[in-house]
């Protein structure tokens, strides 16, 4: 067994699992242009899901912090965009390539311009006085996600709101058989832009050692000398606004958006955290992933079995390595 | 004048009060020993002078300046470093990084940094190991060395022989010898032969009271004591 593992590792290891689950899935499915659109859609999912998780699995690992009230970044990220690209309507209507562009970039950057003030204001009187508390940390973030779907309910109101795409982003191209969504893509190599920056942040910069020790042993990083709230503070701004980025790529990905959004996608987000490994970027990816192809394959496959999968998914893995597949402390 | 003085200090934890009234002074230069017990406080004590855990009430003065009450980052700052029992080391991080990590710039002082490496030869062949996969010795080894990456006045260690094999614990005890003579060491120990061949000055805390002071050679002379304080025998 330990030598079956050993060779494993060395190809990759707990990498592999998504390269096996579109393997396997590729044999039930059988019809190579249904699967590969099926596994563009999962990894397309997967990336805006690991923009949305990978703040949370930060702020998990490095701050201890259970937050519930996460999701409410996800919610206000998509509908502010929302919001920017309907003002922007003009711009998104136009042929140019560029208005509609910026039109998109600032809706973006709305969105990431809220999450960062918004985990300042949530740290700062939310979470602060809550440390080192779980019960309570639990209590006080679903009672601001509470507040936060209200507040939304009460700005753009109950109904279901259309969310416009840029004309360069509508539409799949067609090889072959095989249709591909150019906004997946999109939003695919978004993510994976957004990966890499985190990796060279948490890899070639001080700030990312700090974050990798604090994860570790905060009180270790306080006795060299380093104050770790100010580290809390930064990192849960970065988590929020990855967050709402996430949010707003959600939002153009499904095009039609409820209140209810945040409070839907907490659980999954939590399954992609839970599932990679507290505290790891590479585990956080790995795993929106794996539940990304998860969901498009069993859709296709076993659409009654759907709902349930990314469940028995993490059951599964939790039974497997109850660390989940990459934690940041081994 | 003392480099570390300490008053009347208490600490609680939770609702049980570990020290009570825990005084004595720290001289500048060599090693300092405070000896004791199993949950005698040694421990407490160390992270208390961190600010790890308040003392309340109680002063905790460093080179003349009271830090009763700053946190932990800005008493290392101003010159006290920790080696905490369970070494405190980064294990996701590579050795280098644990290292670069406690120096003030991000950038290693070449003179420091080759002392670094001529005290402990094992730490440069794992350079870029992750920390994770040392061994205890090895992990002991670094979290010293992380102790002087930068000047220290003080450097507070909490028993670094625990567990390691006799060659790690001489290598240990050379390696004290050298630090002690650019910084002041305050170290908890409970292998007396090891305390007893780096300590010039001693004290003996026992359930969260200093109950005994002088020099170490004094203190091992005295063989009732020694059996009456410590547990051990001639």
């Amino acid at each position: 067994m330990d030598n079956l593992s050993d060779t494993l590792g060395r190809f990759g290891g707990v990498n592999l699992l998504p390269v096996a689950l579109a393997g396997l899935s590729f044999v039930l499915i059988g019809a190579p242009s249904s699967w590969v659109t099926l596994t563009v859609a999962g990894l397309s999912m997967g990336m805006m899901l690991f923009l949305m998780a990978s703040g949370l699995s930060l702020v998990f690992g490095l701050m201890d912090v259970l937050n519930f009230g996460h999701s409410a970044f996800i919610s206000f990220g998509a509908f502010i965009a929302a919001t920017v690209l309907a003002a922007l309507g003009g711009w998104l209507d136009s042929d140019s390539v560029l208005l509609a562009s910026a039109a998109l970039g600032l809706a973006l950057l709305a969105a990431i311009a809220f999450g960062l003030a918004a985990g300042l204001f949530f740290e700062t009187v939310i979470i602060r006085p809550v440390y080192r508390d779980h019960l309570r940390q639990i209590l006080i973030t679903m009672g601001a996600l509470i507040v936060s779907e209200q507040i939304i309910l009460a700005v753009w109101g109950g109904s279901p709101i259309t969310v416009p795409r840029p004309p360069f982003l509508e539409g799949a191209w067609i090889i072959g058989d095989v249709s591909i969504e150019i906004y997946r893509v999109f939003a695919f190599a978004l993510g994976a832009g957004v990966f890499v920056g985190l990796m060279l942040l948490l890899n070639r910069t001080r700030i990312g050692l700090l974050i990798r020790a604090g994860v570790e042993n905060r009180e270790m990083v306080e006795a060299l000398g380093f104050k770790i709230n100010r580290l809390f503070i930064g990192a849960f701004m970065l988590g929020s606004a990855l967050a709402a980025l996430g949010g707003a790529m959600w939002a153009g990905y499904e095009t039609l958006i409820t209140p209810a959004l945040g409070g839907e996608m907490m659980i999954v987000v939590f399954i992609v955290v839970i599932i990679g490994g507290l505290g790891s970027i590479q585990g956080t990816l790995l795993g929106a992933i794996i539940v990304g192809l998860t969901a498009n394959y069993v859709g296709y496959l076993a659409p009654k079995l759907a709902l349930a999968s990314n469940m028995i998914l993490m059951m599964a893995i939790l039974m497997w390595r109850p660390s989940g597949l990459r934690p940041a402390i081994k | 004048m003392s480099l570390l003085s300490i008053r009347e200090m208490e600490t609680n934890i939770g609702q049980y009060a570990v020290l009570h009234d825990v005084t004595f002074d720290v001289p500048e230069g060599g090693v300092f020993v405070l000896l004791g017990r199993n949950g005698a406080g040694k421990t407490t004590t160390l992270r208390s002078i961190m600010g790890l855990w308040q003392p309340s009430p109680g002063s905790v003065t460093f080179e003349g300046r009271d830090i009763t009450g700053l946190v932990t980052a800005d008493i290392a700052r101003l010159g006290i470093a920790y080696v905490p029992e369970n070494m405190g080391i980064f294990g996701g991080l590579t050795v280098e990084e644990n290292l670069v990590l406690a120096t003030a710039k991000g950038k290693f002082d070449p003179t420091r940094l080759r002392r670094i490496q001529d005290l402990f030869p094992a730490l440069e062949k794992f350079w870029t190991k992750q920390a994770w996969s040392l061994s205890g010795g090895q992990k002991q080894m670094l979290s010293v060395a992380r102790a002087i990456v930068e000047p220290r006045a003080l450097i507070l260690v909490d028993e670094p022989t625990k567990g390691l094999a006799p060659s790690i614990v001489a290598a240990m005890d050379e390696a004290f010898r050298e630090i002690a003579q650019t910084a002041t060491i305050l170290l908890v120990e409970q292998n007396f032969n090891f305390a007893r061949s780096l300590g010039r000055d001693m004290a003996v805390i026992d359930d969260g009271r200093i109950v005994y002071r002088s020099t170490m050679k004094e203190f091992a002379a005295n063989t009732d004591l020694l059996g009456q304080l410590l547990g051990l025998s001639a």
